[in-house]
């Protein structure tokens, strides 16, 4: 990180001028009082460490563990849970849910993705006009991202409801059928996908505009002097130099979208059947949807949904890098 | 990018914020609608016979749900804030050794799932027997806030002077003075930001909530509509009424510090 990089410059700089000032009056007590100056940083870092060890590292090495045994909710009253090593991960991967959960994930995120970016795009491109108002309605773009997500969640469960959905009755009003959105193993995905693209855009919104900003005015106008118009000014000028930014939202996105669970299990459950269960929907109702909780299985289909988060992850964080170069 | 034609496009503004704001206005609307109406066909779009029925419920039912909310809202920005300042001031100003891989571990810390952790805690609170308890459920939300709060507060506190650290130390103040005395007074607003978010998001949590918190006697506002929707079906007025007033610290926090907001949306993003 920056951090490192910034330290050795002083500390070699500091060596230097303590050698040259030999006769500097105690250049013995330097190490001890660096050595003490170490430890009372990291006396103001060790509460955050222990608790990261603590409520991070411990609950994911416990998730690990519980993956790797056979846990029941008896083993955790008298301590007997079988090692049983791979097989919860074998069992997941055969499980006939396995596949349609697969394709939930990746068609809920990609889509997500796309039409949140998109929307948030055209919206940052067109409150970057500046017109009177532009501010304040801008601000209020970021309500659906403020909401809790319970709260939009079953809103639109209201919304789409399909006998006294608002939704369906415009739909009526203009002559097109009724349509089970909720309810039909067609449409229950699409639903949640509006829902959460609903959500996501203002997040996108903000951090695209905020690229915009740093997009200096004079590009624009050397643009403008050669004659450019506005559509070739966005394709030229604002879209390559928005990359870094739009990568960086890209794959936060990509990142919080995976973690989406509690707009699809209050619409859905992830159902009818499986047709919008997502890996965290499965995950959540093998260990918390029944009376007879898997939790073993559970943290397997977990575990496999960090290794996916992590991968897109890393990726943000060298993104973020490349663009911050210092 | 100056235009030619800025009446049109506060018009079209205006239109487009209606159209995403709609389902807010659709809760608020079903909120006052009668039970007798809410199967009406079509709806009636405006609250034209408005009742509160849906908001007595609310005040007879689920006030003890947002008590709830509140203390452990209140109990996860303390936690978050008395954590994330001090080791943010080491990060920004005392350089300990290590700090570089802290910073990538609360970076990716941020990435973990919020089911994995909820699942790891069911485990460890079930053997501490700290399940359905209000600290177990702020020590679980405050690991939504963390290592988000100790990224901002670092941003925040590198762009304090040095000279203003030094000239406290030639004051003869140690780190801790300075950190207490210099450095949290400067650092309020970054405090109100991470505060702000912090509490949001404890006050929004469902998914620890229903599996650290979903047998006890005290509930956060998330259960309490879940709880709705599950049992009573038919009343989406006093549904919509609790959603209205769980979605109030989300309007006054709009309201009173839309700077914080956007700044808190891209500073956690953008810089590191």
């Amino acid at each position: 990180m920056t951090v490192t990089q910034v330290r050795t410059e002083p500390t070699s700089r500091g060596e230097q001028v303590g050698a040259a000032q030999s006769a500097a009056p105690t250049p013995r007590r330097r190490p001890s009082h660096r050595a003490r100056s170490a430890l009372v940083a990291w006396a103001f870092v060790a509460p955050v460490v222990v608790y990261l060890a603590l409520f991070y590292a411990f609950p994911l090495i416990r998730n690990i563990e519980l993956s790797v045994r056979d846990y029941t909710v008896r083993s955790f009253i008298d301590g007997t849970a079988p090692f049983v090593g791979i097989d919860n991960y074998l069992a997941v991967f055969r499980d006939a849910t396995f596949g349609p959960a697969l394709l939930n994930t990746a068609a809920f995120t990609v889509l997500s993705i796309v039409f949140q970016f998109a929307i948030g795009l055209a919206l940052a491109v067109f409150f970057f006009r500046r017109f009177p108002l532009s501010a304040t309605l801008r601000a209020l773009f970021l309500v659906p991202w403020l909401l809790p997500l319970l709260v939009s969640a079953s809103t639109w469960s209201w919304m789409l409801n399909s006998e006294s959905g608002v939704v369906n009755a415009f739909l009526e009003a203009v002559g097109a059928g009724q349509i089970n959105w909720l309810t039909s193993p067609q449409f229950s995905l699409i639903s949640v996908l509006i829902a959460n693209i609903w959500i996501g855009v203002p997040f996108n919104l903000v951090i695209l505009y905020s690229g915009l900003q740093s997009i200096p005015e004079e590009v624009y106008e050397a643009a403008s002097l050669d004659g450019a118009n506005g559509w070739q000014k966005f394709w030229r000028i604002t879209f390559p130099l928005l990359r870094p930014v739009a990568a960086i939202t890209l794959l936060l996105g990509l990142v919080y979208t995976l973690k989406v669970f509690d707009i699809i299990w209050i619409m859905t459950r992830g159902g009818p059947a499986e047709s919008s269960t997502t890996f965290a929907i499965w995950s959540y109702r093998l260990g918390f949807g029944s009376t007879l909780p898997d939790f073993s299985p559970a943290a397997a289909v977990g575990n496999l949904l960090i290794v996916l988060a992590f991968v897109f992850g890393l990726l943000y964080i060298r993104m973020q890098r490349r663009l911050d170069p210092s | 990018m100056t235009s030619r034609r800025p009446w049109w496009n506060t018009l079209l503004g205006v239109v487009l914020t209606a159209i995403m704001l709609f389902p807010v206005y659709w809760m608020v609307n079903v909120s006052l609608t009668k039970s007798t109406d809410m199967r009406r066909n079509p709806p009636f779009l405006f609250p034209v016979d408005p009742t509160f029925e849906g908001y007595t419920k609310v005040l007879t039912q689920q006030l003890p749900y947002l008590g709830t909310s509140l203390i452990i809202g209140l109990g996860t920005v303390v936690l978050t804030v008395a954590l994330a300042a001090p080791a943010a001031f080491a990060l920004a100003k005392l350089r300990p050794i290590g700090g570089g891989a802290l910073s990538f571990v609360l970076l990716i810390a941020q990435m973990i799932p919020g089911i994995i952790m909820a699942m790891g805690f069911y485990a460890i609170y079930l053997n501490l027997g700290i399940l359905d308890t209000i600290p177990g459920l702020i020590v679980a939300d405050s690991t939504l806030a963390v290592p988000f709060a100790v990224l901002i507060f670092t941003a925040f506190m590198s762009g304090i002077p040095n000279e203003l650290i030094s000239a406290a130390k030639i004051d003869g103040a140690g780190a801790w003075r300075t950190f207490r005395s210099v450095v949290m007074p400067i650092s309020r607003n970054s405090v109100v930001t991470v505060s702000l978010f912090t509490f949001l998001w404890a006050w929004s949590d469902f998914i620890f909530a229903s599996t650290l918190d979903s047998g006890g006697d005290l509930q956060p506002i998330t259960m309490g509509i879940y709880r709705y929707i599950g049992n009573n079906n038919q009343e989406w007025n006093a549904i919509m009424a609790t959603a209205v007033v769980a979605s109030i610290p989300a309007a006054v926090l709009l309201v009173v510090a839309q700077r914080y907001v956007a700044a808190g949306v891209t500073a956690g993003a953008v810089k590191d």
